[in-house]
């Protein structure tokens, strides 16, 4: 009961409701319930801003982000909270430990994931019939915005929020990411916003998918604020997030552990960082000139008064471009870790993997034009960007080299991480190849803004990002949890949802080359039987992911069995700790004198001391 | 067994919640911004299907037809008791003769595309305002729409004069309130599910006038269910 | 012979295996590929953009197969080949690091491949577009006379307006066979996107700007227009059929049309490549 009274997610639900009536009784005291010049719509654009940016601020609040600027303004000496040792109330409220905010993430992202993939059920449901309308038009177009908007939002942090959080420090041996408040405000940020987005359909919806795009953005109801505030909440929540990464990795490795040894996944995050820092407040940027077009009747995008819709577009996909790198990269890097372990060889051309993820992560600047090539550029700017696209397949290139060589000679286990990585090659080859088609301007000329498309950016997200998100999950819940994950079960859910992924995506990239645009509620007749085996086999892959959390809740609270230290016999220095981890990871910090990949090598540990006494084992 | 029972009921219980919760999020979106199907009753006149439809265009559609946008503007339809609901799609029979009476209670917000000020699909391309016959109007003095571009259907519905007597408040509107008389006839094809929608930009306070009841079924958009 | 090498290496050369099995399937599926799959990729040969791109498509999927060939053949092979054998102790691999020819030759080939596939879509680009939408002061103009024809996007239907022909305006795209077509894409509204499918044109629709794109029409026929770009509620019905006809019925057709347009024709703005429509009605 005393720990209900402390900040925690209860005061912060409670705050956060005062901040909306707050934030609502401002904008009201601005501009009176109705203006002039809204003419005669029901709802004061400013008041549904305002509000949930007092909700916000209350929310962060009521979980206690202010207290300790508070007490430093007071003259409390700097210090970290008192890790509470135990207790599930660490996870409903602000905590400094590392792995308590990576296991958030993981539930929070896993929520949000699963309602992103009820949308999606949704969406399939309505393209059954091309007649048919089970839902309005126009909630159906909300429905895409919600379905891309949630995925795309939360699915940026799916392996940094989680695993990054979790991993990193443990990785560089060290105790604690460089700033621990802030890690955990990235957060409760996301989870914010998650909820925001979801009452869109309270306020009638957004009607532009997750794009935005403008002049449409401007015309739409008051629930396109919830899609403005949401991403814009994403934004401060990945910039803050890859400011924290790339700190710890910089800073704080362990003595001996240079560059070079610095396990891969370590790398991805850190090239994914730099992207997050430099793309995420171009987002933020844009939505809100998006949000003062929309209450201050600005007209940044509005061209009759002066804007440009190109400028939204073009400064979106400044930052959605590197933005699907931020996506992809962290599946490289897990597939490039796991790899090794399940191949008993040394990860194979390690200069060159780095060389790959650090060229994706330039590269990925120079490229964003391939999205707008029909939308009237100038003509010029059209074979720079299709080289610049078609380029950066090379330093993609490079992961598939490193993986296969990887794998080559070596001796592999068939464990459930291991086929969701090479799951991922089959997958991203596919995504791969679509996208240089895409990048082809003759042949984009057909294919944009239809389902080939959405197809090439599934196959690559889903079937790159997810895959890996999964592999992750198989691999490191044990470490995390201290419990098993039942293995058949874990093969029964790998098999379904890669037989139920193909066959729900491959055949969309016929239905793009046969002429069904994105975004449609209805489509020409004879695409009818397309559309209902892919609503079919969307609903199958729906089921997978019901199967998995059936595992979760099978294996971690039903059967429990204790995992043992290092069931992967892996190298790495996680492996060398107890499952769970114990609270300060390591009694000594270690120090490092090999990279984690040292297979048919003469043995030696990864770092001296490489484990703490404290904790199970 | 004990903590297993517990954790067992806990699954459950959890499992019904979300349950509950996904199945009200999904009903409220398919009832969110949409229109029950209104069947027009179909008499037959020399063996072929006749329908006669009579339609209000109104200023805002007021809080007894909409609590939750009062003042949206919209259509509403006469059904067979003789009140006007607001209800937007319409069941028709194939290859019908539809004759179309429209009383427009609103004032004049102009065209965008000037074009759409003749009128075109509809019988020898003309229809009668107020008793005239006419085959174009100035494009300023466009009220609303009635469009189904799947027929080439488009007729453009003249305004109530802005100093006119006795305006129209919340809908229902009584033909006592100024208004304006349109009447056309076209006619319906094959079977088919085809959108209507109107073409002047008449939602003020959106942006290029299309927003809020212009994207809205149930207002000014709707659906022909022809079979 | 196996003492002479560094690397002693025990069992079958499983590089010259993968090697050898690659070539060979390569060798039978991209002449298969080339003649009987990238022909029937869409978009098809309804305008000579049409072609072009499946053309285009053609040669980008002849190229990508040996590609494809060689992670088939690697890791049917790899998968089977080194997996750990049931039961027995987890031993470990070779521990094999790196090898520079491998890199060299892996970054050389991907690069040669990238490069021309680039260099190949920008030929076929400048020859004309490609039928994509360039923007008001495109490049890659085909040379000859062409009609001009304006599309006008609107939320939510498409509207068309010949220039040459008095300006008027139709709600149905109509062109003549063996023309030379110059589209100029505009939007009253949002942003929309102009495409028509068989014909291989797509030109995005922004309000406020002039997309132009070229088509040269073949013989005639009936062509589907979709709305390519989410516009709003009705965004997945802004299609309708346009048709390819002789010149003759052509300009039957336009002089109907001219006949239709007459009673509005005093009340519309003079062609221009831009309209800033009267009224706006902004949120303020």
């Amino acid at each position: 009961m005393r720990r209900l009274l402390g900040f925690n997610l209860l005061t912060g639900i409670v705050l956060g409701i005062v901040g909306w009536y707050v934030g609502w009784y401002v904008a009201h005291s601005i501009v009176g319930p109705s203006i002039d010049y809204f003419g005669d719509i029901d709802y004061n654009e400013l008041s549904v801003v305002l509000a949930y940016l007092g909700g916000v601020i209350g929310f962060l609040i009521g979980l206690g982000f202010l207290n300790y600027p508070f007490a430093r303004l007071r003259g409390y000496p700097p210090s970290l909270r008192e890790k509470e040792t135990g207790g599930w109330g660490r996870y409903f409220s602000l905590c400094t430990d590392h792995k308590v905010v990576g296991i958030q993430y993981l539930v929070g992202i896993g929520v949000f994931f699963l309602i992103g993939g009820i949308n999606a059920m949704l969406i399939r449901i309505e393209l059954l019939s091309p007649s048919h309308q089970t839902f309005p038009a126009g909630t159906y177009l909300t429905l895409v915005g919600l379905h891309g908007t949630m995925m795309m939002g939360m699915m940026s942090s799916a392996i940094l929020g989680p695993f990054g959080n979790y991993l990193i420090p443990i990785l560089i041996g060290a105790r604690r990411m460089a700033f621990p408040r802030i890690e955990a405000l990235t957060f409760w940020l996301l989870m914010a916003g998650g909820v925001i987005l979801e009452t869109t359909v309270f306020f009638g919806g957004f009607p532009t998918g997750w794009t935005g795009y403008e002049p449409l953005n401007t015309q739409g109801n008051p629930g396109m604020d919830c899609y403005l505030i949401f991403f814009a909440l994403v934004g401060i929540s990945m910039t803050l997030l890859g400011l924290n990464m790339i700190a710890t990795i910089v800073t704080m490795r362990a003595p001996g552990l240079t560059w070079t040894r610095l396990p891969i996944f370590v790398w991805g995050i850190l090239s994914t960082s730099v992207l997050m820092v430099l793309a995420a407040p171009v987002l933020i940027a844009t939505l809100g000139m998006a949000l003062l077009d929309r209450t201050a009747q600005t007209s940044f995008f509005i061209p009759s008064a002066g804007g440009s819709n190109y400028l939204y577009e073009n400064l979106f996909w400044v930052f959605g471009h590197p933005e699907v790198y931020i996506l992809a990269l962290p599946g490289f890097a897990i597939v490039l870790e796991l790899l090794p372990v399940f191949a008993r060889k040394p990860l194979w051309g390690y200069r060159l993997a780095i060389s790959g993820l650090l060229g994706v992560s330039l590269l990925s600047w120079f490229v964003w034009q391939h999205h707008l090539f029909v939308s009237g550029i100038n003509g010029d700017l059209r074979p720079f960007y299709m080289l610049s696209t078609e380029l950066i397949s090379i330093p993609t290139g490079f992961t598939f080299l490193c993986g296969m060589m990887t794998l080559w000679r070596g001796k592999i286990r068939y464990t459930v991480p291991m086929l969701f990585c090479l799951a991922w090659f089959f997958n991203f080859l596919i995504g791969g190849l679509s996208g240089v088609f895409l990048s082809d301007v003759p042949s984009d000329v057909t294919t944009h803004g239809s389902f080939f498309s959405m197809a090439h950016f599934h196959y690559t997200i889903m079937g790159g990002l997810i895959f890996t998100f999964f592999a992750g999950i198989y691999y490191w819940v044990p470490k995390m949890t201290g419990f098993q994950l039942n293995e058949t079960m874990g093969k029964i859910h790998f098999w379904w949802m890669f037989i139920a992924f193909n066959a729900t995506f491959a055949p969309l990239f016929a239905a793009g080359f046969l002429g069904q645009p994105r975004r449609v509620v209805t489509y020409p007749a004879d695409l009818t039987f397309i559309n209902q085996w892919v609503s079919v086999s969307a609903f199958i892959l729906g089921a997978a992911q019901l199967f998995f959390v059936f595992n979760l809740v099978y294996s971690l609270v039903f059967k429990r069995i204790p995992a043992e230290a290092n069931p992967w016999e892996s190298k790495s220095i996680e492996w060398q700790l107890p499952s769970p981890v114990p609270v300060y990871n390591f009694s000594k910090i270690p120090v490092f004198s090999s990279d984690p990949y040292g297979y048919g090598e003469p043995a030696r540990p990864v770092a001296v001391p490489a484990s703490s006494p404290a904790g199970r084992d | 067994m004990r903590a297993r029972t517990w954790k067992l009921v806990g699954t459950i219980v959890v499992v019904a919640a979300i349950g509950v919760l996904v199945g009200f999020y999904v009903s409220k979106l398919t009832k969110e911004a949409g229109s029950p199907t209104y069947t027009v009753p179909v008499k037959t006149v020399n063996g072929k299907p006749v329908v006669d439809l009579t339609i209000q265009t109104v200023a805002a559609v007021g809080p007894t037809l909409s609590p939750a946008h009062p003042d949206y503007v919209s259509y509403l339809i006469r059904n067979t008791q003789g009140k006007w609901v607001r209800e937007t799609v319409w069941h028709l029979p194939a290859h019908a003769t539809v004759h179309v009476t429209i009383y427009n209670f609103d004032g004049a917000s102009g065209l965008r595309n000037a074009y759409l000020a003749r009128p075109q699909g509809t019988d020898g391309n003309t229809y009668t305002v107020d008793g005239k016959t006419l085959n174009v109007i100035s494009p300023d003095d466009a009220s609303h729409t009635f469009a189904v571009p799947a027929y080439g259907l488009i007729v453009a519905l003249p305004g109530v004069a802005d100093d006119a007597k006795n305006q129209c408040g919340y809908a229902p509107c009584s033909m006592s309130n100024a208004h304006r008389t349109i009447q056309f006839t076209f006619h319906t094809g094959n079977a088919g599910h085809f959108r209507w929608q109107c073409f002047v930009p008449c939602a003020a306070g959106w942006l290029y006038g299309f927003g809020g009841p212009m994207q809205t079924i149930g207002y000014m958009d709707g659906f022909l269910n022809v079979a | 012979m196996s003492e002479t090498t560094p690397q002693p290496q025990p069992g079958p050369n499983h590089a010259r295996r993968v090697i050898v099995a690659w070539i060979v399937l390569s060798v039978i599926a991209t002449p298969l590929v080339a003649i009987f799959v990238g022909p029937n990729i869409p978009p098809g040969n309804g305008s000579d953009q049409a072609s072009q791109q499946t053309i285009d498509n053609t040669v980008m999927a002849a190229v990508i197969t040996p590609v494809v060939c060689l992670l088939l053949v690697f890791f049917v092979y790899a998968l089977w080949q080194f997996r750990k054998p049931r039961g027995g102790e987890l031993t470990d691999g070779p521990p094999l690091r790196n090898q520079s020819t491998v890199q060299l030759a892996w970054v050389s080939i991907t690069s040669v491949i990238v490069l021309f596939l680039a260099g190949f879509g920008t030929y076929e680009l400048l020859q004309n577009g490609a039928g994509g939408g360039q923007g008001p002061s495109p490049i890659a103009v085909p040379s000859g006379t062409k009609l001009q024809v304006q599309v006008i996007a609107q939320q939510w239907e498409f509207t068309y307006r010949y220039p040459s022909y008095g300006g008027v305006e139709t709600s149905q795209l109509v062109i003549p066979a063996d023309t030379l077509i110059e589209f100029h894409v505009t939007s009253l509204d949002a942003v929309h996107s102009f495409w028509a499918y068989q014909l291989g044109i797509k030109a995005d629709a922004n309000p406020g700007a002039d997309n132009v794109a070229f088509l040269k029409t073949k013989g005639p026929r009936t062509f589907s227009v979709h709305c390519a770009e989410l516009c709003g509620l009705w965004h997945g019905y802004m299609f309708s059929q346009g048709k390819v006809v002789s010149s003759s019925d052509f300009a039957s057709w336009i002089q109907q049309q001219k006949q239709l347009f007459a009673s509005v024709a005093k009340y519309m703005p003079p062609y221009a490549h831009t309209y800033y429509p009267d009224p706006q009605r902004r949120a303020g």
